[in-house]
């Protein structure tokens, strides 16, 4: 820091110990007095300020924004020069550093960082724009959903990049949805029958071409829908981006903007389509996810577990849980085929394919539809059996498969069960008591051998009495507090015993929860389950979710 | 611990606490006597003339009978008298609502309390939640939601949501309340049940978008399961309301888990809806250790994943310590094990939130349930000390077992008179 010590009366101002150098130095510097008249100037600073000659008033020939720093820095009582101040003064940027002179001068050092003012604000404006990016990519990626990825994409347009954004998405049949947001509203969906045409390089957008330039677009021959509701006043200036997808084009990206704001200028157009290229990218993502989900859905319906409900007065209940959490179908199924009057009787089947996951799930499709084309032959079990063992071997992918079979009609206050188990753990029955039993049926698994035999038991239940169909997944399930016990069919039966009286569901869901807890985090097999209850006293016929009437006796 | 195997708290976990998720704060407003709030009153002068009659003359001893007859008839399990009962509510007039959080949701906590004073048995309870799942589900043929415009304040917003039971949940009932209750609100309801594994959940999400997911969990042990589905289900750009016995009766745990909302029951959780929920902001991964820092010390991860472990040593010790249990049976020996295996949950649970109330809380329920059977709840305490001795290297979980075991020794000896399902 410059220091003045040493200056005498003689020459005020900046005559240094190093003499008259300064008046070369390559910073403008300007000596002031207390009353804000200029003293002297050296050559740089009369460059800068060509008014500024000894005698001068400050605030005529400097910027207010100096003059103003000067006259705090001297006024009575002040505290003498401090800080430097910093202002424009015609395109540069100036820093003012105030250092004390003789007197009670000031003698103000000045520096041009007009230069760095700029690389700053660039470098400001560059990671505000990648803090942006970075931000909108954690938000469109977010979801896979279209609607929640395209109104993402119009609310952050909206907001940090014009006053309204428009999202046209590719036509569904004739139909283009879009999505509209303008800043500080919510978003609007709609879908409509427009003409893109209508909008100059929107046509050319959604064909996935490069964009035309913003200034070619007149804002006042855009169509009434092109334009967000809610977004006042007339359109200043738009920019139409494409959103480039995997491949294919995702949309295209309409910004707007108002009247008084700004036009976009070259760089904003060139991070909108940025912007856009993020948003086409996620939400391609998402449509291909939703066409994805769409048909495992429509493939998968067909092999999911059915709802049960009551039957005829007869309560049939099922429960599901496949080996791997991130599935739902896998190598265990049940079915209820209900019969079209209570004296006949409903069938139910429910079975294990050798195998896991889908590829196993695909066969129980096929024996399910199999079995449903059987179903005439249902008086037999055997023959039955017989047919469908015939369908599976001479299938050359078809694996062998246990099931077992129930025919269930209801007479009076009796349930009578036919029930038949190929190859299968045999059905066990819970009488009202808690007593539990096993039906007496046997046979030979299903699609191994050309011969198939099974003998089927009849079994009659009271009011509040159940049979259960389960798979081993159930008696195998490996876990309890040790960790590698075996549930086991004891286990079962004692917990069987306690559901005497109880609903079909409230039986499945004790078991499943049970079964559940026993394997805890551990893995397990598929586990199915399917009580027939024959119900406790009178029962709701409209509780089975489907009747709309109240309830009958 | 001698007859400790006798309580089967195994499988059915904290069924008092249970039952009270969503459906809880209806207990409290029947307890003081306030005729229902605002929402509630909204809705009788909704249905008019019936309602006027019903609920001006004498709501609270209507209520009360209504919860009474139909504790009845659940307690026989007698499912049409139980359903002939609510629909007569209905025809008097009562706000579908008022039914579900004023009568059901109570009865089914009465449920509860009466299992764990061991006057009925589990089978009875299970019996009891099927006549209500099936109560509820025809009195939804019947009840319509609110129309659009006649709901009177105009502020309120409608918005989808999806209700679930965090996986390991298997206490569907106060969700599927909650379910209806929204649904009655004029709100779009997925209602996914009881135990939803969190993958599952995040495909619905991408699939329907919802503009809120409402998680249920009763049972404390499942908070780190919960934390993961929070978490998840913010991931995907959708706000979590979390509601349920699990997160405690002030919301601690949905607040430290990071949950954007928490309702102590049906109609919060409705009111909160209906203000709307703003989405929640998104930190492209936030790791669990953010949100609970005390989770870096390991303890809940070595305790958690040594539960095996744990339970095999301590069942060891007790039959050293414990003459008695080595002439213990298979069976006797397991459900010891599994009494074991749950004091390791509840301490992994409490080690995971970091508080000692939600161990010492579950200590001393444990100990009504045993006290309930005639058994003192002191039996715990040999089983304490051996996990202290397990796990001498862990400075928070001893701090813990020390807080538990006071807790259990400051226990006023209740008298322990069962009921008469004290077997159960």
């Amino acid at each position: 820091m410059t220091t003045f010590e040493g200056s005498s009366r003689r020459s005020r101002g900046l005559v240094l110990h190093g003499g008259a150098s300064w008046t070369q130095a390559p910073y403008p510097a300007l000596v002031a007095d207390r009353a804000g008249g200029v003293v002297e100037v050296n050559a740089a600073a009369a460059a800068l300020f060509p008014g500024a000659l000894s005698g001068a008033r400050l605030e005529e020939v400097v910027p207010a924004w100096l003059a103003d720093a000067h006259r705090r820095a001297t006024e009575d009582g002040g505290t003498g020069p401090t800080a430097a101040v910093r202002g424009r003064h015609q395109e540069l940027t100036l820093e003012a550093h105030p250092a004390a002179g003789d007197n009670g001068d000031v003698v103000w050092w000045l520096v041009d960082d007009t230069d760095r003012v700029v690389a700053e604000t660039a470098l400001h404006d560059e990671r505000e724009r990648t803090a942006f990016l970075a931000d909108a990519s954690t938000r469109l990626l977010a979801s896979l959903n279209v609607d929640r990825c395209m109104e993402v994409a119009v609310r952050m347009a909206a907001e940090h990049l014009a006053d309204a954004a428009l999202l046209v998405a590719p036509a569904a049949g004739k139909r283009h949805p879009m999505a509209a947001s303008v800043r500080g509203s919510s978003v609007v969906h709609t879908t409509g029958r427009i003409d893109p045409s209508a909008v100059p390089g929107l046509s050319e957008a959604l064909q996935g071409f490069p964009p035309v330039p913003s200034r070619w677009i007149d804002p006042s021959a855009l169509p009434d829908w092109a334009v967000p509701e809610g977004l006042d006043g007339p359109v200043g200036s738009v920019v139409v981006t494409p959103l480039p997808g995997h491949g294919v084009p995702a949309g295209a990206l309409i910004l707007l903007r108002r009247g008084e704001t700004p036009a976009f200028d070259a760089s904003e157009e060139v991070f909108a389509r940025v912007f856009a290229a993020r948003a086409g990218v996620a939400l391609s993502a998402a449509r291909l996810y939703t066409e994805q989900t769409s048909i495992t859905a429509t493939l998968m319906v067909e092999l999911l577990p059915p709802k049960l409900r009551q039957v005829h007065g007869v309560e049939f209940a099922g429960g599901y849980r496949a080996s791997r959490d991130t599935e739902r179908v896998g190598g265990d199924f049940y079915d209820v085929h209900p019969s079209t009057s209570p004296d006949q009787e409903t069938f139910a089947v429910l079975g294990d394919v050798c195998g896991k996951g889908l590829a196993a799930a695909v066969l129980t499709g096929k024996i399910r539809n199999t079995l449903q084309a059987l179903l005439p032959l249902a008086d037999d079990h055997e023959n039955l059996l017989r047919r469908l063992n015939g369908a599976l071997i001479n299938n050359r992918h078809a694996r062998y498969a246990t099931l077992v079979l129930a025919s269930v009609r209801r007479e009076g206050r009796t349930t009578r069960l036919r029930l038949t188990s190929a190859g299968h753990p045999r059905p066990l029955i819970v009488r009202h008591t808690g007593q539990v039993e096993e039906a007496d049926t046997s046979g030979t698994l299903i699609g191994a051998l050309p011969e198939v035999s099974a003998r089927t038991a009849h079994v009659d239940l009271g009011p509040g009495e159940t049979c259960l169909l389960y798979t081993d997944g159930v008696t195998e399930a490996k876990g309890g507090p040790l960790g590698d016990v075996l549930f086991g069919e004891e286990r079962l039966r004692a917990a069987l015993a306690e559901c005497a009286g109880l609903p079909a569901e409230a039986v499945v869901e004790r078991l499943q929860m049970l079964a559940s807890e026993w394997v805890g985090t551990g893995p397990h097999d598929d586990i199915a389950l399917v009580a027939i209850t024959a119900p406790h006293g009178t029962h709701l016929t409209a509780v089975d979710g489907r009747t709309p009437g109240r309830y009958t006796a | 611990m001698t007859d400790i195997h006798d309580v089967r708290f195994g499988s059915a976990g904290p069924a008092g606490a249970a039952e009270a998720p969503f459906g809880d704060q209806a207990r409290g407003a029947v307890a003081d006597g306030r005729a229902g709030d605002g929402v509630g009153a909204v809705e009788t002068a909704r249905t008019g003339h019936a309602a006027g009659a019903a609920a001006a003359a004498s709501r609270p001893e209507l209520l009360s009978r209504a919860r009474d007859e139909l504790w009845q008839a659940v307690d026989a399990r007698d499912e049409l008298t139980a359903a002939r009962g609510v629909f007569d509510l209905l025809d008097s007039g009562l706000a579908a609502e008022d039914i579900l959080l004023e009568v059901i949701a109570p009865v089914q906590h009465r449920v509860g309390a009466e299992w764990a004073a061991g006057r009925i048995t589990v089978a009875q309870e299970h019996a009891a939640t099927a006549i209500h799942d099936r109560v509820i589900a025809a009195m939804a043929h019947r009840a319509t939601p609110i129309p659009p415009e006649s709901d009177g304040t105009g502020r309120r917003t409608r918005v989808t949501v999806t209700v679930a039971c965090v996986e390991g949940e298997w206490h569907a009932l106060p969700a599927r309340i909650l379910a209806e209750t929204l649904r009655l609100r004029g709100h779009t309801v997925d209602f996914l049940g009881a135990q939803v594994p969190t993958p599952h959940l995040i495909a619905h999400l991408h699939r329907t978008a919802p503009d809120v997911v409402a998680l249920s969990s009763s049972l404390p042990t499942r908070l780190p399961t919960a934390h993961a589905a929070i978490t998840a289900v913010q991931a995907t750009g959708v706000p979590v309301i979390a509601g349920g016995a699990a997160f405690a009766s002030d919301g601690r745990y949905a607040r430290l888990l990071g949950a954007d909302a928490w309702a102590a029951g049906a109609r919060e959780a409705a009111d909160v809806l209906g203000r709307g929920l703003p989405r929640p902001h998104l930190d492209a991964a936030r790791p669990a250790v953010d949100d609970l820092p005390h989770l870096s010390d390991q303890e809940y991860t070595m305790v958690s994943r040594g539960k095996r472990q744990l339970v095999k040593n301590t069942l060891a010790g007790l039959e050293q310590r414990l003459p008695a249990m080595r002439s213990y049976g298979e069976a006797e020996r397991e459900r010891t094990a599994e009494d074991v295996a749950h004091i390791v949950d509840f301490l992994a649970a409490a080690l995971y939130t970091d508080d000692a109330r939600l161990f010492t809380g579950f200590l001393d329920w444990t100990g009504d349930i045993l006290e309930a059977r005639g058994v003192p709840a002191r039996v715990l305490l040999p089983g304490l000390e051996l996990l202290r001795q397990e796990l001498k290297d862990f400075p928070r979980a001893l701090d813990f077992l020390a807080q538990g075991g006071a807790a259990l020794h400051g226990r006023n000896p209740r008298p322990t008179a069962p009921g008469p399902g004290a077997a159960a």
